[in-house]
């Protein structure tokens, strides 16, 4: 029994067997997670069939600009959340901490543009609700269209802030010299995660920013 | 199999690559949507999509250095999204076919 930074639970034979048995923990969590976001999209789907024009004018109304610019900064906070986990396999504590706090900053981010965007809508009377103004839109429906853009950007935006209290607890873990390498799975597997949260948006901004663009 | 001993992680150079990748795909795909491809326009989107997203589970989730059985765990994910998609729009996708032939077809729900 081999346990050299005493990191092994003793649940567990060894190091190798522990890291797995959480890597597969972690992934069948995600897969939970997917088909979470899945339901979502399938109502997505069924209703963009039945009301194709409503979902391309409402898409209308949101920024391409703001939507394209989350995209680079969450797609640039998963390279900072990859180079976290790169330096916890090499065990470079002030890594961890510089790029996860890169991470967040960029996290912060999105969440900002992203309020600016919520805070549009709300002066643009587009909240679902009693307060939709429908008669700006010549089509029918567009109501459910801002429905399932509230419902999957909240939702998407709710697994940031978690991510980025997770991100905060591993900051104070890593100063405090808990985070080894023999711990590095803890950054790993924050970085499945964060990484998710990043796919989930790549399909969100096509399907929520870019409908009827053409033409 | 070691783990711990061994960096089984990408290069930092694979990632740069990833992420300007990711990048350049980000930028096709808003393209793709000012462009008229007529009813090809939402599957080149999930196609770019897809893509994207098979770069960041298999380079920056590592699941490219990974076990087999992490690659069942995550094909596992993609397959259940399958079958709920399967069965939900073989349903609804062809509601309007088959309301112009049967009369009992559930009723869409009215808002």
């Amino acid at each position: 029994m081999s346990d050299p930074g005493g990191a092994v639970l003793h649940q567990f034979d060894d190091l190798d067997q522990q890291v797995e048995a959480g890597r597969l923990g972690m992934w069948a969590f995600l897969i939970q997670e997917v088909l979470f976001f899945g339901g979502m999209f399938a109502v997505y789907a069924v209703y963009r069939h039945r009301f194709p024009e409503s979902f391309a004018e409402g898409s209308h109304h949101l920024d391409v600009l703001l939507g394209g610019v989350n995209t680079v900064i969450l797609i640039g906070s998963s390279l900072t959340a990859a180079l976290a986990v790169h330096a916890a396999e090499r065990g470079h504590a002030r890594g961890i901490v510089t790029w996860l706090v890169g991470t967040i900053v960029l996290g912060g981010a999105f969440l900002g543009v992203k309020a600016v965007e919520y805070s549009h809508k709300f002066h643009d009377g587009l909240i679902p609700g009693s307060g939709f103004v429908s008669a700006q839109f010549e089509t029918e429906n567009v109501e459910v269209f801002y429905s399932l853009y509230f419902v999957l950007t909240g939702m998407h935006a709710l697994h940031m802030v978690i991510g980025v209290g997770i991100m905060i607890w591993l900051i104070a873990l890593t100063l405090r010299g808990y985070i080894t390498k023999e711990r590095q799975q803890y950054i790993e597997f924050f970085g499945l995660y964060w990484h998710f949260v990043d796919i989930v948006w790549i399909f969100l901004f096509p399907l929520l920013y870019l409908l009827g663009r053409h033409g | 199999m070691s783990s711990h001993d061994e960096h089984h992680g990408a290069s930092l150079r694979t990632y740069l690559v990833i992420f300007g990748s990711l990048l350049a795909l980000t930028g096709l795909t808003v393209w793709v949507a000012f462009h008229d491809f007529g009813s090809f326009n939402t599957p080149l989107a999930l196609v770019i999509a897809g893509v994207k997203g098979t770069l960041v589970v298999l380079y920056f989730m590592h699941v490219r250095y990974n076990s087999r059985l992490v690659w069942v765990f995550a094909a596992a994910g993609f397959l259940w999204l399958m079958i709920l998609f399967g069965f939900t729009f073989s349903d609804y996708l062809t509601r309007d076919a088959a309301e112009a032939t049967v009369q009992d077809v559930p009723a869409w729900p009215t808002r």
